[in-house]
């Protein structure tokens, strides 16, 4: 890191007038939206991020997202290169250091980041640019509008500056207001929409990339947590004997549950490696106290969900006489349908650690987190440190998916690096750590009713639902189903009558966001049921669709901030899914197709999976999928998150499941926990919308709609329905 | 006890309990952290390595039988991802993440020594002990065939084998 983190410096609105060190450089900060989910909420500074000009011409974006795998180390470059004229290899980006007070609140996830620093970054670039020509245009004495800018440089007819020579002179100058720089229109896009190499890859094929696990600060020390396997449990007492004694081991002692960030607490092993460390923790006797959840099971789960959903639930939207409807409605048109998804463990490659070193009244911490603040407020609450004297260096993250937005691994690692001070700790999770106390994507059950007439209209769609909320967990003042619903808020398809109602069901298991979060579960349930109503009223599931979808913007009632749906684009996707993957086109005797679209984090997705079902092998083909996100800014970026999107939903959808005995996780390791291997990956084609509306996100949009996508070509296939994952042979015959 | 054996061509002495997995003293002692944990149980591939040349789990290897042996890591496969393995999967911008990739090369590589002219199902059914969460296997599928392309192309004689 550079002196850039030199308080002094900044002035609050964004200028720097002094020079940084030894060069004069142009400074500049710009506010991007927040998308922090549960984060501190400290006094941040309205900037986020950075972009800087040192002397030298070099141009830096100091940005606070997190590099997961996403690419957005690469896509932001892009805006920032594109706006202020250079070649897109001439950016630098550093990690922002986490300070709330430079850089504001950090935090990566929501399929936030280009969404939310689009406009932003493109202001400061070209008010950054605007300096640049001005300083120009005042040498030569030109008119400002009669220079250009390009590859760095100012040109006047034959004359140039790079911008290494201007920039001294062009840090003297006021800052242009943000809402009246001109920006580049989209026909002037240089960067913008074009496939370029991503800047990470290389370190990521010859092993130089360093992610969590592997910083090696000097000294460093390798520690484990045996926490108690059911959801809840604590420690009532253990003996640490044989552990302690074990040739390598430095220490062992009980380390506190930590309320804050749902962390469980347990017994530390600190030892000079990660093996000594395992084999130490096999050595330890533990006896616990198994809490209130010791008898859940997913059996006792699946009785309460059932319990729940025929209860009087709480009523959410409810237009027309959804109940007066249904009951007029004729027998032979009416769907009445469960379904059912489970729990669903993260599994980021990487198992969850981070890296902390105590020493004095001064910490340092190396972590792979998507929230380095809520590790920074985490880290200071178990140390006592004042978060100022807290150094937090953000590393690559080997996944994330959301498990990262947390903190309960800093709450491990800030009390076991306290109690070794002066050397750095590495806490590592086994992976057996990782699945059994990751904090899912809810469990969720379904019931749907409704009927269509003759012409195909639907005359009533009702909802009923109960999970176990994100929000009792992490938002617990919030309504339990403010995390739950979804797009069912935003019904895009024409309903006389649609009512959705829900409640809380009780549970012991960790829940939170998950790829995608509860589109992953709802985009399932509403995309299943409206192939069946389809089905029902004898029309193609294509054509029902469109039908459905006129022209509409789709406000949400029970939130204001929600962007409208716009069913025009949700139409547009569908048809540009079906148009590519040739739905109207014969298929072998055995193959079916299926179609599905889902509006979330303001995206529009549809996806078309094509499989074959022999008895009961089950092939999936090919899945192509249609994207509408506004201004496509990384093409190649785009597609290869819609190809990730789209394989983490199959490996839920076919694979994937954490089922729940005696209030612990069931499956521990991927010899249980199954993922999508290459020779059941079908070929995936992504096509984008041409848009040059803003952009939105694209990190999870393309997963909700796949499951759906799958299980209505499996109908079309076989004529079994499948409502409940993940799908099992049995489903098939 | 101490243990000899070579690393990407350089002997190494280490001092550790016999049964520790290659994994271990790789990252642990040797500071060589480009060879990943994943599963610790051989299941999912990310800490694949050469040993005597054919792609081994270093999770489930106790570094007492690599004694003497020949060991290759992601560090060591090329200068400057020169090798064709890593030219393809720079091409076709394989990694997200990245965290399983030095194991999916690795694998890549001993695969392509014993079938250097694999077709997409032998490379579909070589690829699929390896585990990649961000889902990469379309792109890995294409860079397999895409590296044993240059291979071949590279031999002498147009790649007559």
């Amino acid at each position: 890191m550079t002196n850039v983190a030199d308080r002094a410096v900044f002035s609050r609105r964004g200028l720097l007038k002094s020079a940084v060190g030894a060069g004069a450089v142009l400074l500049i900060g710009f506010d991007v939206s927040r998308t922090a989910k549960g984060a501190a909420s400290a006094p941040v500074s309205p900037f986020r991020s950075w972009l800087r000009i040192d002397q030298n011409g070099a141009v830096t974006l100091l940005s606070g997202r997190s590099e997961m795998g996403q690419g957005i180390s690469s896509a932001l470059p892009m805006v920032l290169a594109d706006e202020l004229g250079i070649d897109w290899k001439d950016v630098l980006v550093e990690q922002a250091p986490n300070d709330a007070a430079l850089f504001g609140e950090q935090g990566t996830g929501g399929s936030g980041s280009v969404a939310g620093s689009w406009l932003g970054l493109r202001q400061a670039a070209a008010a950054a640019r605007t300096m640049l020509v001005a300083a120009a245009a005042q040498r030569w004495s030109v008119a400002p509008e009669s220079c250009t800018v390009k590859n760095g440089a100012v040109t006047h007819g034959s004359s140039r500056f790079t911008f290494s020579e201007l920039v001294e002179s062009a840090a003297k100058l006021p800052l242009p207001d943000f809402n009246k720089v001109t920006l580049k229109k989209p026909a002037e896009f240089q960067i913008i929409g074009k496939v370029v190499s991503r800047k990470d890859i290389p370190s990521k094929t010859d092993g130089t990339a360093i992610f969590g696990i592997d910083v090696r600060p000097p000294g460093m020390l390798y520690a484990m947590v045996e926490r108690c396997p059911v959801f809840g449990g604590k420690v009532k007492s253990f003996d640490a004997g044989a552990a302690k004694s074990m040739p390598g081991v430095q220490d062992v002692f009980e380390i506190d549950a930590v309320p804050s960030v749902h962390s469980w607490g347990g017994v530390a092993v600190v030892a000079e490696s990660t093996w000594i460390a395992m084999q130490a923790r096999k050595k330890l006797r533990i006896d616990w106290d198994l809490g209130p959840h010791a008898n859940e099971s997913s059996e006792s789960l699946r009785a309460e969900f059932r319990r729940v959903v025929d209860s009087r639930l709480k009523t959410i939207i409810n237009q027309g006489d959804t109940d007066a409807a249904l009951a007029a409605a004729s027998e032979n048109k009416r769907v009445e349908a469960d379904y059912e998804l489970p729990f669903q463990a993260h599994a980021t490659m990487e198992p969850m650690n981070c890296t902390v070193l105590v020493d004095g009244d001064r910490a340092e911490v190396w972590v792979p987190a998507q929230g380095p603040e809520w590790v920074l407020g985490t880290v200071a609450e178990v140390t006592g440190l004042k978060p100022a004297a807290i150094k937090i260096n953000t590393t690559l993250l080997g996944g994330g998916f959301g498990r990262r937005y947390h903190a309960d691994f800093a709450a491990e690692a800030g009390q076991i690096a306290k109690k070794v001070p002066g050397k750095p700790v590495q806490l590592i999770w086994s992976r057996e750590d990782d699945m059994t106390h990751d904090f899912y994507r809810p469990a969720s059950y379904h019931r749907l009713s409704g009927a269509v007439d003759e012409k195909g209209n639907i005359l009533a769609w009702r909802h009923r639902s109960t999970s176990t909320p994100i929000a009792e967990w992490w938002s617990p003042k919030a309504a339990p189903e403010s995390s739950e619903l979804g797009c069912t808020t935003q019904m895009p398809y024409l309903a006389t009558n649609y009512k959705l109602e829900y409640l809380p069901s009780k549970s012991g298991v960790p829940r939170a966001w998950w790829r995608s979060v509860e589109a992953s579960s709802i985009g399932f349930v509403m995309e299943g049921y409206v192939d069946e109503l389809a089905h029902a009223a004898g029309i193609d599931p294509l054509t029902f669709r469109i039908s459905k979808l006129d022209s509409r913007l789709v406000k949400d009632p029970t939130n204001k901030k929600a962007v409208p749906l716009d069913t025009a684009r949700l139409k547009g996707v569908l048809q540009l899914a079906a148009e590519k993957s040739g739905w109207n086109a014969k298929l072998p005797h055995g193959h079916g197709r299926g179609i599905a679209a889902h509006y979330s984090f303001n995206s529009y997705v549809a996806n078309v999976v094509e499989v074959s079902v022999v008895g009961n092998q089950l092939k999936v083909h090919r899945v192509v999928s249609a994207v509408d996100i506004g201004t496509p800014v990384s093409p190649d970026g785009i597609r290869a998150q819609v190809e990730s999107a789209i394989i983490y939903g199959l490996t839920a959808a076919l694979k994937s499941q954490i089922t729940i005995k005696d209030g612990r996780a069931v499956q521990s390791n991927f010899d249980r926990f199954s993922t999508l291997a290459m020779n059941e990956t079908p070929l995936i084609e992504v096509h984008i919308v041409p848009s040059t509306l803003p952009p939105t996100g694209i990190g999870e949009p393309g997963l909700p709609p796949t499951a759906p996508a799958l299980t209505n070509a499996i109908f079309a296939a076989t004529g079994k329905r499948i409502r409940r994952l993940p799908v099992v042979p049995t489903d098939l015959v | 006890m101490a243990i000899t054996f070579e690393v990407n061509g350089k002997s190494k002495t280490v001092e550790v309990d016999p049964g520790t997995p290659l994994l271990w003293v790789l990252r642990d002692t040797l500071n060589m952290t480009g060879t990943k944990y994943g599963c610790g149980i051989a299941q999912c591939g990310v800490c694949t390595v050469l040993i005597n040349g054919a792609a081994q789990r270093s999770c489930s290897v106790p570094v007492s039988l690599v004694a003497g042996k020949p060991v290759t890591t992601i560090e060591g496969l090329s200068t400057g991802n020169t090798h064709p393995v890593q030219q393809a999967w720079i091409a076709e911008q394989v990694p997200q993440c990245g965290y399983c990739q030095s194991g999916q090369i690795m694998t890549t590589v001993a695969f392509l020594k014993q079938n250097p002219k694999p077709t997409a199902a032998e490379v579909d059914a070589a690829m699929s002990h390896n585990i990649c969460r961000c889902g990469t296997a379309q792109r890995i599928r294409k860079a397999v065939l895409r590296a044993a392309a240059a291979m071949q192309a590279a031999l002498p004689q147009g790649g007559a084998r």
